[in-house]
C-alpha cells in the first residue's frame, strides 16, 4: 500500500451547501428511576454534503450513543434526526423502513474492521451493493473498481483474515462507500493502526466527502490527524460543543 | 451471492463432518425401516412362493411358521376329497441349527411333495432341482454352502445339487429344501442309542400284551421307526396346502373344510395377516419406536449444530443487519444451510446405506415409500432445527458489532 493509492481527492472544499445530516437536541435516557443515566442530551449539529466531521470526547461522553442514533441503530429518546433533508427519526419513532434507509444512505465504518469473515475482500465490498438490489455481476465490477483505488485492487480475492489491519480498514471504507451513501460514519476507525495508516485512513474520509459529497462524522481520539476535519466537535456527559471550525461553522 | 455457500465454504472441513454425522444417523433410522421391511418380506415371502390357497394346520393353531403345527398325513386324501379342490399336498417345515465345518449352521428345512414337487418353482442360480427323492438338498446361498458340497443331517449325508437367491424363511434364516420324507428323517432324527432303547422298550411291552401274544407277527413292526408306525407315530405333517380348481368357491371350501373338528384353515392372505400381526408386529412397534427416537435425536443434534453455526457467524449476521441486509436474507441462509446439511445427509444415508446393508446378516428392505417417508421427515426436522438459529439471528440487534 502507498499514500498515493489512497487518495480520491478533487476537490478541497465540500461540493454542496446543502446538509447532509442534521440532528435536533437528541436525548438518550438509559433505565429509569434510580437507575437512569442520561447518555446524550440536547445533542444537535449539523454536516453539510461533503463535510468531513470530527468528534472527540472521553470515553463515557456519549460520543458512540450520538453516532448509533444517526445511524439508525439505537434510536434517542426524544429529539429528531434528519438525513439528505428527510425526517428520519423523530423521538424513538422511525419514519421510514431504518434497515433499507440504512442499506441505501448510511455508510459504516468502526475500529475493528468489522468485515465479514466468510467473503472475501471482494465479497464483503458486494454484498452491500448486492443487497441494494445491483446485479451480482455489476456489484463485482464495482467492487474491484472500489477496492483498486483504495489500493488494495491486489487482495481482491484475498480473505479477509489474510490482509493486514489497514488493507481490512480500507475494504471497510469501500463497502461503506458502496452504494454512494450521503452519511459516513466512522467510529474510531485508526485506533487499531499506526500513525501513518491511521492518517491515511483520515485522508480517504476526506477524499470521500470531498468526491462524493458525503457528509462524514468521525468519532476519535487520534489528535494527530485533526487537521484532516473540517469541524471539530467536542462531547462531554452527553452534550456536543464546537471545538474548531476550519472550513465553515456549525 | 449465496451466503449459506459462502460460510460453508469457509467452514468446509467442519460442515462435511457433520454432514457425514447427521448422515450416518439418518442411515440408521433408514436402516430401521429397512430392517421392518426385510422382517416383513422374509416373513411373507416363503407364503406367497409356495402358492398355495389354502393352509390347513392344527386345530386352533396359526400355522407353521407362527407355532408349532401337526396334521396327520391322512389329512392331504381328506382334502383332496373336498368338492372344488384341485390339488392337496404335505408341507412340512422346521429350523435345525447344527454345527458345519466347525460353525454353526442355522437353517430352516422345507419338505417337497415328492415326486409332484422337485423344486422347479424355487429361483435356482446354480444348479438344478431334486431328480431323486432322497439324499439332495437345495440350498440357499445365505446359507453359504457350495454345489457339490455334502452336508452330513442325522445318520445321513445330503449333497447340495441347487442354490438359490432370498430365500429364507420366516425367522430370517436361509432355506433348505429337501424331499418331504428326507425333510421328516431329519426332523425325526433319533440317536442310535435312544432307538435301540425305544425299541427294547416296546418289547418289552409287547411281551406283557394280549394282542401280541395273540399275533407274534406284530413284534416285527415293533422295529420299525416311530413314524412309521401310524398308530404309534405323532402326526408328522406340518400342514396341508390345498390349491383349488379355477372358478370354484375359495370361501365355500374354506368354510367346509374349518368346519372339520381337528383342524383350523386359513387363505394365504390370512397367513400372512397372522405373521404379520404375530411374529412382525412387536418388531414393528419397536423398530417404529427407535425410528421416533432417532429421527427426535437427528432433529436435536441437527438443531444444535445450526444452532452452532449461527452463534459462530453471529457477528456476521449482526453486521450484515448493520448495513442493511433484510431479514429475508439472513433467515434464507440459516435456512439454505439446514436444508443443505439434512440433504446432503440424506444423500449420505442413501449411499452408505445402499452399500452397507447388503452386508447385513438379515434382509434389510428400502423401499421407495418409506425413503420417500424419510425424505419429507429429513425436510421438516431441517426446517424446524433451524428455527433456534433462525430465533437467535433474529434476536440479534446490529449495535452488537460496535460492542464487540
Amino acid at each position: 500500500m502507498n499514500n498515493t493509492s489512497a487518495k480520491l481527492i478533487v476537490n478541497d472544499e465540500p461540493t454542496s451547501s446543502e446538509l447532509a445530516i442534521e440532528t435536533r437536541e437528541l436525548r438518550k435516557v438509559y433505565g429509569e428511576g434510580n437507575t437512569e443515566v442520561i447518555a446524550m442530551q440536547d445533542a444537535s449539529l449539523s454536516v453539510q454534503q461533503g463535510e468531513v466531521v470530527a468528534l472527540l470526547g472521553p470515553s463515557g461522553s456519549g460520543k458512540s450513543t450520538f453516532l448509533t442514533a444517526i445511524g439508525l441503530i439505537n434510536p434517542p429518546t426524544s429529539g429528531q434526526i434528519w438525513i439528505g433533508g428527510k425526517l428520519v427519526m423523530d423521538g424513538p419513532e422511525a419514519q421510514t423502513d431504518v434497515r433499507a434507509f440504512r442499506r441505501k444512505h448510511i455508510g459504516f465504518v468502526f475500529q475493528k474492521s468489522n468485515l465479514i469473515d466468510f467473503l472475501n475482500a471482494r465479497e464483503n465490498v458486494q454484498i452491500a451493493m448486492e443487497l441494494n438490489g445491483l446485479s451480482h455481476r455489476a456489484a463485482g465490477k464495482r467492487a474491484e473498481e472500489l477496492l483498486e483505488s483504495l489500493g488494495v485492487g491486489d487482495r481482491a480475492n484475498h480473505e479477509v483474515s489474510m490482509l493486514s489491519g489497514g488493507q481490512q480498514q480500507r475494504v471497510a471504507v469501500a463497502r461503506a462507500l458502496a452504494n454512494h451513501p450521503s452519511v459516513l460514519l466512522a467510529d474510531e476507525p485508526t485506533a487499531a493502526l499506526d500513525s501513518f495508516r491511521g492518517r491515511q485512513v483520515m485522508e480517504l474520509f476526506r477524499d470521500v466527502a470531498r468526491q462524493h459529497g458525503a457528509g462524514v462524522i468521525v468519532v476519535t481520539h487520534d489528535h494527530r490527524t485533526l487537521d484532516v476535519f473540517d469541524t471539530i466537535y467536542e462531547m462531554e456527559d452527553g452534550i456536543i460543543r464546537v471545538s474548531k471550525s476550519v472550513h465553515r461553522s456549525s | 451471492m449465496n451466503l449459506a455457500f459462502k460460510d460453508i465454504r469457509k467452514n468446509l472441513g467442519r460442515f462435511v463432518i457433520t454432514t457425514i454425522g447427521i448422515g450416518m444417523l439418518l442411515m440408521i433410522v433408514m436402516g430401521m425401516a429397512g430392517i421392518y421391511r426385510g422382517l416383513l418380506e422374509d416373513a411373507t415371502f416363503l407364503i406367497n412362493k409356495i402358492g398355495a390357497d389354502l393352509w390347513i394346520v392344527q386345530q386352533d393353531t396359526r400355522g407353521p411358521f407362527a407355532e408349532l403345527s401337526r396334521v396327520p398325513t391322512s389329512l392331504v386324501y381328506r382334502a383332496q376329497t373336498v368338492p372344488g379342490v384341485e390339488s392337496a399336498r404335505e408341507f412340512v417345515f422346521h429350523t435345525i441349527q447344527r454345527e458345519h465345518r466347525g460353525a454353526l449352521l442355522r437353517m430352516s428345512i422345507l419338505g417337497l411333495s415328492w415326486p409332484e414337487d422337485k423344486g422347479d418353482w424355487l429361483p435356482l442360480i446354480a444348479g438344478r432341482p431334486l431328480r431323486q427323492n432322497h439324499f439332495e438338498m437345495i440350498a440357499d446361498k445365505s446359507l453359504g454352502l457350495e454345489l457339490g458340497e455334502t452336508l452330513p443331517l442325522g445318520k445321513d449325508e445330503y449333497t447340495i445339487v441347487g442354490i438359490t437367491s432370498g430365500m429364507v424363511g420366516t425367522g430370517g434364516d436361509g432355506m433348505a429344501f429337501t424331499t418331504l420324507l428326507d425333510s421328516q428323517a431329519i426332523q425325526f432324527d433319533s440317536p442310535s442309542e435312544a432307538i435301540r432303547l425305544e425299541r427294547a422298550a416296546r418289547d418289552n411291552r409287547g411281551q406283557g400284551s394280549a394282542v401280541f401274544l395273540q399275533q407274534p407277527q406284530l413284534t416285527e413292526q415293533l422295529a420299525l421307526p416311530a413314524s412309521q408306525l401310524p398308530a404309534i407315530a405323532k402326526p408328522s405333517l406340518s400342514a396341508v396346502l390345498v390349491t383349488i380348481k379355477p372358478g370354484a368357491d375359495l370361501e365355500g371350501i374354506e368354510a367346509l373344510i374349518g368346519s372339520w373338528q381337528d383342524v383350523s384353515v386359513y387363505t394365504t392372505a390370512g397367513q400372512e395377516d397372522l405373521l404379520v400381526q404375530g411374529i412382525v408386529d412387536k418388531a414393528r412397534k419397536q423398530l417404529f419406536m427407535f425410528r421416533v427416537l432417532l429421527t427426535l435425536i437427528a432433529a436435536i443434534i441437527m438443531a444444535l449444530i445450526i444452532y452452532t453455526l449461527t452463534l459462530d457467524k453471529i457477528y456476521a449476521i449482526a453486521l450484515l443487519k448493520l448495513i442493511g441486509a433484510p431479514n429475508r436474507v439472513i433467515l434464507g441462509m440459516i435456512l439454505q444451510q439446514a436444508l443443505l446439511l439434512g440433504g446432503l445427509g440424506y444423500a449420505v444415508a442413501y449411499t452408505a446405506g445402499t452399500q452397507l446393508f447388503p452386508k447385513f446378516p438379515r434382509r434389510v428392505v428400502l423401499t421407495n415409500e418409506d425413503l420417500i417417508q424419510l425424505a419429507i421427515i429429513v425436510f421438516v426436522i431441517s426446517i424446524l432445527s433451524s428455527l433456534m438459529g433462525i430465533w437467535k439471528a433474529l434476536k440479534v440487534e446490529p449495535n452488537e458489532v460496535l460492542m464487540s
